[in-house]
């Protein structure tokens, strides 16, 4: 008996572990694999569009356009994963920014703005996570209210004062790459950032957590899950993150001001969703972010190029936000259409 | 008309009848990739006649009611209607064909009343398309007197019991004409008073010619209720039958294939010393000075009707409710009050009530949702490989012989009772002390729930203190050591496993006299 137990026991690893290719894996990898088709896609239409494509100071430029708001969509996508959302995002960059600008004509020296920034940024992040968590207010609707309230806070503490006397040695990231690679440092950092929340997203206790909390947060609590303290870190830690995209972003203009990256949480919201992190919570990865990222790098330079106008840019990010909500849901939507058509063709033949 | 489907259908039906038949399914197989829900699904439902349909969860009853909803289209076989081959391929035909299915609990909208849920999408309209109120309630009034209830049409949904939502759920029926109602599983919640209730309007029904499908796990009432009934096993037809014409234990045989032992009482060494010690638990508008221990190896029920605070108690002892009075320890150590982490860390678990909601991450794996507790111990420097976990849910599941496809697929794949294994196996995969189960059998099937019956002894023999809450008496007799029972929010009566009949349990569940015995 024991014996007989043991060698199914060994059956159900080996059958899982292929299935395990099959299926988990599977699915995930389809819409990845999708996107690294689009991403392809782009890149050969950049070619094509134009020459300088493919040179690494272009791929600087890509790198530049999208590193800041990348880095804003890693903790967002830990979030979404959990089944809240963070609006706010765009806004913490830019009070940071102001916050940095403010101290600097202050006097202080970097070496103290940039922790104080950051801990704004927890601080601005800890408000979200503390209306979210603690009064169970709707995530969506907070975060409107601390997107527009952080940005009031950043033109009352900059007014419409423009600062960029930073010294140079800073604000070269905006213009040298990192030696030896084409990439600005934003990217260099993104990637860095990208690889430590894979690995916690997948491969850590608290990963596995954040997808239960988003899948089922009740069923997540009655497992000794502490659903409302990890959503108050999340947000704490996209307090943190988009506090340093905003130090990166200052760096990278060599200015700071109120209006810094207004409405940029719309394209952070795009990478998510265009990497397949499910808008309710429970499903994403992040190997879907660093590809949805490069991806929009890509689409968006290759329209430069194009002489696409950059007043319509609205236009391609709303349609690759639609259509990131759309493909994954439209095999249901197809189904039920099917059935529509179905069913009138019963009803048809019933009056028939 | 193909003619051999006609003779297949007509010639081929081994019970024949007087009545007639309403909707037939005959040969009727549905997979699901390489699931097969449903091999051979074959039921005739006749007017006027209440027919149930048993068999262990994962027979295949789940999907046969689906098809005749319309909500899975079998990939093949036939479903007709008084004769005819229908196809539904959605709810609405089925709704518009005068099929309705009674689910086990409602989805009605609260803040509408009981009228306008009857007639949702088709209230009778007076000038400017202005809903007139007056013939809507005074409709809903000669339904409800028509199936001999009392309920108020103008009053709104919100705050029925499940036994009310699901007579409202019958008035639409008949509102909307139906002429098969099919009862999935209606009295798994419903107390034996609203069973009764429930009956009364099932026998209305089926005088005023309507056909019932009716599906439970308690044979009792399919006695009560059926003329005749179906047995399937392994989405298999096994056999119809005159209910009058077989018993209990044929339909059980019939049903798990094998002979089903009846356990016997059994004799556990128990500590002496409480591990579980509850003291003057207290929270405002639930329950008040709940005081109770439970020693290792010990089985201790929590009886009691539905609503009387038993799933309260046991959710504010783990933590997930946190309560305003009292104090829980584990081993003489005090609990932190509302934190379930400091409950585990103790020793405690909780399977609890609604194992879809609380128990199971639906979408999620079955290897994930078995190694949802342990987390923490199965990382390795910080990490957790997907190997490290399936071996711990493959040994587990071999462990509470869950029956899967594979473990990789999500746990909604599973039936009921593999389901409650799978919430039992995470629990005891955290090797409790004290383990708490809320309805650990409802809805599953009687070969599984003997499984589920086995381990929870096994467990107490292993010396963990086991509280069980349970509403069905038999089971309760049946586990336990100590009973405890609970009436509006208080601990009324205590029994001890030689002194309680279902009998007394009753009385000092119901009864405002308070119940000392043993």
């Amino acid at each position: 008996m024991l014996q007989a137990e043991t060698i199914e026991l060994k059956d159900d690893i080996d059958s899982n572990r292929g299935a395990k290719g099959s299926f988990d894996v599977r699915s995930l990898v389809r819409w990845e694999s999708g996107l690294g088709i689009v991403l392809i896609a782009s890149l050969i239409i950049g070619t094509v569009a134009s020459p300088q494509f493919l040179t690494s100071a272009n791929f600087f430029n890509i790198g530049l356009s999208v590193g800041d708001i990348a880095i804003m969509a890693l903790p967002l996508t830990l979030i979404v994963i959990s089944g809240e959302i963070d609006l706010s995002v765009a806004s913490i960059l830019g009070l940071s920014s102001s916050l940095l600008g403010f101290l600097w004509i202050h006097g202080w020296p970097i070496q103290l703005i940039i922790p104080v920034v950051l801990i704004d940024g927890a601080i601005l992040g800890f408000i979200n996570g503390f209306l979210v968590t603690k009064l169970g207010l709707p995530s969506l609707a907070v975060t409107i209210g601390t997107l527009t309230l952080y940005r009031g806070i950043a033109l009352i503490l900059l007014g419409s004062n423009i600062v960029s006397n930073f010294p140079a040695s800073y604000t070269t990231i905006g213009v040298n790459p990192i030696p030896g690679t084409p990439l600005p440092w934003s990217v260099g950092i993104f990637l860095i950032l990208a690889l430590i929340f894979g690995v916690v997203a997948h491969f850590t206790p608290l990963g596995r957590s954040i997808f239960a909390i988003g899948s089922n947060s009740e069923a997540a609590a009655y497992s000794g899950i502490k659903v409302k303290q990890i959503k108050m870190r999340l947000y704490i830690l996209s307090g943190v993150v988009c506090s340093l995209a905003g130090i990166l972003f200052t760096f990278r203009l060599a200015t700071a001001e109120y209006d810094n990256a207004t409405g940029l949480e719309l394209n952070a919201v795009s990478i998510v969703l265009l990497a397949g992190v499910s808008i309710f919570g429970g499903r994403g990865t992040i190997i879907g972010v660093v590809l949805a990222a490069a991806t929009v790098g890509a689409i968006g330079n290759a329209l430069l190029l194009a002489n696409f106008p950059q007043q319509a840019m609205g236009l391609i990010n709303g349609g690759l936000l639609l259509i990131s909500v759309f493909v994954p849901n439209a095999r249901e939507l197809f189904g039920r259409l099917r059935g529509h058509y179905a069913r009138r063709r019963l009803v048809g033949l019933r009056r028939g | 008309m193909n003619l051999t489907i006609y003779l297949e259908i007509f010639g081929g039906t081994s019970l024949s009848n007087d009545k007639d038949s309403v909707i037939s399914l005959t040969g009727a197989k549905k997979y699901f990739g390489a699931v097969h829900a449903l091999e051979d699904g074959q039921i005739d439902l006749f007017a006027g006649e209440a027919h149930a349909l048993v068999g262990e969860n994962g027979a295949g009853k789940s999907t046969l009611v689906k098809i005749f909803a319309g909500l899975h289209r079998p990939d093949s076989g036939s479903l007709k209607f008084d004769g005819n081959e229908v196809f539904f391929n959605s709810p609405r035909d089925a709704i518009e064909a005068g099929v309705a299915v009674i689910y086990q609990e409602p989805t009605l909208f609260p803040d509408l009343t009981v009228a306008e849920n009857i007639f949702m999408e088709r209230q009778p309209q007076r000038s400017f398309r202005r809903i007139d109120y007056r013939s809507m309630n005074k409709a809903a009034r000669v339904i409800f007197s028509r199936l001999e209830v009392d309920l108020d049409p103008t009053r709104l949904a919100l705050g029925l019991s499940i036994a009310e939502q699901q007579i409202v759920e019958i008035a639409k029926a008949l509102s909307l004409e139906a002429r098969v109602i099919i009862m999935d599983e209606p009295t798994a919640a419903l107390s034996s008073v609203e069973v009764h209730r429930l009956f009364r309007v099932a026998e209305t029904l089926k005088n005023s010619g309507v056909a019932i499908l009716f599906i439970s796990h308690r044979l009792d009432e399919v006695f009560t209720l059926c003329e005749r009934v179906t047995v399937m096993r392994d989405g298999r037809f096994v056999l119809t039958t005159m209910s009058s014409e077989t018993n209990e234990d044929a339909l059980v045989r019939a049903m798990v294939g094998r002979d089903v032992e009846r356990r016997s009482d059994q004799i556990r060494g128990i500590d002496l010393k409480p591990l579980l010690e509850v003291e003057h638990l207290t929270l405002e508008g639930l329950f008040a000075d709940i005081s109770f221990t439970v020693a290792a190896g010990e089985v201790v029920a929590l009886s009691g009707l539905v609503g009387a605070g038993r799933s309260e108690v046991a959710t504010a002892i783990f933590g997930v409710r946190r309560y305003d009075y009292g104090s829980v320890k584990v081993g003489g150590k005090a609990l932190k009050r509302g934190s379930p982490s400091s409950a585990m860390a103790a020793g405690i678990g909780l399977v609890p009530e609604d194992r879809r909601l609380q128990g199971l991450v639906m979408e999620q794996s079955i290897a994930r949702n078995i190694a949802m507790g342990s987390f923490k111990s199965l990382k390795r420097k910080g990490l957790i490989r997907s190997l490290t976990e399936t071996r711990f849910a493959a040994d587990w599941s071999v462990k509470l012989q869950i029956k899967y496809g594979n473990l990789g697929n999500s746990v909604s794949t599973l039936s009921g009772g593999n389901q409650q294994k799978v919430v039992l196996a995470k629990w005891m995969s955290r090797s409790p002390k004290v383990l708490i189960v809320d309805e650990p059998t409802r809805g599953i099937d009687i070969g599984t729930k003997a499984e589920v019956h086995r381990l929870i002894l096994e467990l107490a023999k292993s010396g963990v203190a086991v509280l069980v809450i349970s509403s069905e008496l038999p089971e309760v007799l049946n586990l336990a050591d100590r009973i405890l029972v609970m009436r509006e929010g208080r601990l009324v009566a205590e029994f001890d496993h030689k002194g309680a009949t279902e009998e007394a349990i009753i009385a000092a569940a119901t009864l405002s006299k308070e119940v000392k015995a043993a």
